[in-house]
């Protein structure tokens, strides 16, 4: 089998993968930027992705990679959401930070 | 089958209604369409057949919470007709409703991982807009951020979780998830992979239904939505999540209960008595809607810690009580909206300008408390009953403490309605609004004195 996987070991990508998901956690909870936000959102998604694409190629299994472009369809389709739900806001308060959006408490 | 195909097809359909102008008459499609997909997830009864590779397994389990999420739905209607009505853009609600829907049977049907992910993503991603529909109110925008970045962050650990269990298992279909796990349990070798799958899975959808560590973003939500969709997400989309919850967890990783029931245990505890004591301190009954929503999804949770025969029947009774009962309660806030005071204390002078609407009120309440004969308390009863068989009675305990807390609560509802206002005014229901409350109230009678009729449902 001529495979990637000889060369770099499939815990490399596990590691790997977990990394940047943490990353991306951090980032959801420790940024107030909203669009920033999206982008940590973006990497833990990516994060995914990785890691399936690395198992699918580890078992020699195509629907591995297939649920891959299910992901990216679907993020691209929440972050279209997600903008525009920004743009709506930017409109109205002038800012992208969460902080500002407190009108809801009790 | 047929009914997921009518349901996304009148989604479809109902978007093309601005364009092709026929928006007068949409609303009598609409309501046709979702009775025509109820006859065909009622006819289709015993069947247990299985669509595209086995991506889809429609058996009676699904066919039973599709049908209930379509009758809901069309009592939903009943009040939002305004909703519709008072909006230039009624074609994409209708469609967003309508598509919310379609994800919903899905998440009910589904019998693959990536089936799954795709039908809860068609709900959350049209619920996002949905939740953010009132755009010039910042309250919905807040609500409609909230609700995308909470939504969209859980769904990230929901797919992680995947991941990790395609990397141990190869697989993303159910039934051979199951038989993998049950062979490397036999043999003792059940990779690490597994079990962290099985938590980060957990926390995703603990995420979804709004369960106790991860709770905060519902009360804010179901407040700054446009009422009429929280009436839509407390009911059919609760209805979902459980149901597919339900589904994953017995079918899939019904074998390593031990691992993970504890932790469910402690969590549905903590959901109910937090839900229940943070919901006597609300003053909008919105807000204490959204917390009593999250003390049921406690109860709930009960039965999937329970895991045994009459689970699946239990959860079944609990969902449909819960959200027919609760859909009479947003035909009341639904009033309260329009009139600008959500607070449980503007409810003075309901019962004196309403003639007759404290009787189906208090029977709606009692449902929600869980007192007989309503359906709520044979819902309790029996999910009660199922954490006894399997041995959690420390969990029950705490379950009929914690609903006393939540009696209290619920009577107020009551105890203010019946009071006069010194000045005479008073919250006015519309004809919609009684309608959809004395039906409501007349249909969780009927399942309250006999619950037989949904529990002999062979789930």
């Amino acid at each position: 089998m001529n495979s990637i996987l000889q060369y770099i070991p499939l815990n490399y990508y596990v590691a790997l993968a977990a990394i940047l998901f943490a990353i991306g956690v951090m980032g959801v909870l420790f940024r107030r930027n909203a669009i920033i936000i999206f982008m940590c959102i973006e990497l833990m998604l990516n994060a995914v992705n990785m890691l399936l694409t690395a198992f699918s190629t580890f078992h020699g299994d195509e629907s591995g990679q297939v649920m891959v472009f299910f992901i990216m369809a679907v993020a691209a389709a929440e972050v279209a959401v997600g903008l525009a739900i920004l743009v709506m806001i930017y409109n109205n308060i002038r800012t992208v930070d969460i902080d500002e959006l407190n009108k809801l408490k009790g | 089958m047929n009914t997921l195909i009518i349901i996304s097809l009148l989604g479809v359909v109902a978007m093309m209604a601005d364009a092709l102008r026929f928006k007068k008459i949409l609303l009598p499609i609409i309501v046709a369409g979702l009775v025509a997909g109820l006859g065909f997830a009622i006819s289709s009864w015993n069947t247990n057949l299985s669509y595209y590779h086995d991506m889809v397994l429609f058996n009676n389990y699904s066919l039973a919470f599709s049908s209930l999420m379509i009758v809901v739905t069309l009592l939903w209607m009943i009040i939002s007709k305004h909703y519709f009505s008072s909006s230039s853009n009624m074609a994409e609600h209708a469609a967003l409703v309508l598509f919310v829907l379609t994800g919903a049977i899905i998440m009910t049907a589904f019998a693959d991982l990536s089936m799954f992910f795709v039908g809860l993503e068609i709900l959350s991603i049209s619920l996002y807009v949905l939740a953010a529909s009132n755009k010039s109110e910042l309250r919905s925008n807040e609500a409609g951020m909230k609700y995308f970045l909470m939504g969209a962050f859980a769904t990230g650990f929901l797919l992680f979780g995947i991941a990790l269990i395609y990397g141990a298992t190869a697989t993303f279909n159910l039934a051979k998830i199951a038989s993998y796990i049950s062979v490397s349990q036999a043999a003792g070798n059940t990779p690490m992979f597994v079990y962290a799958g099985v938590l980060l899975i957990m926390v995703g959808l603990l995420f979804k239904v709004s369960a106790a560590p991860f709770h905060f973003w519902a009360p804010d939500v179901y407040e700054g939505a446009p009422t009429v969709i929280t009436a839509f997400m407390a009911t059919v989309v609760k209805t979902a999540a459980f149901a597919a919850f339900y589904r994953m967890f017995s079918t899939c990783f019904v074998e390593i209960t031990g691992f993970w029931s504890n932790t469910m245990a402690i969590i549905a505890a903590s959901t109910m008595i937090g839900g229940n004591i943070l919901a006597v301190y609300q003053t909008s009954l919105k807000r204490m809607m959204a917390y009593s929503s999250i003390a049921h999804a406690g109860y709930m949770l009960m039965a999937i810690v329970a895991m045994n025969k009459i689970s699946a029947s239990s959860i079944f009774l609990y969902t449909a009580s819960y959200s027919i009962a609760s859909m009479g309660m947003f035909a009341l806030m639904q009033a309260m909206t329009a009139s600008g005071d959500e607070s449980v204390n503007s409810l003075k002078g309901l019962s004196k300008n309403n003639k007759g609407i404290i009787v189906f009120i208090s029977a709606l309440v009692f449902s929600m408390a869980g007192i007989p004969p309503m359906a709520g308390f044979f819902a309790k009863y029996y999910i009660f009953l199922g954490a006894m068989q399997s041995g959690y009675q420390w969990l029950t305990l705490i379950a009929v403490l914690s609903s006393l807390i939540g009696v209290y609560y619920y009577f107020r509802v009551i105890f203010v309605s019946l009071q006069d206002n010194e000045n005479g005014a008073g919250h006015v229901l519309n004809k919609g609004q009684w309608t959809l409350i004395v039906l409501s109230a007349l249909i969780s009678l009927l399942i309250g004195v006999i619950p037989s009729l949904l529990l002999t449902l062979s789930l």
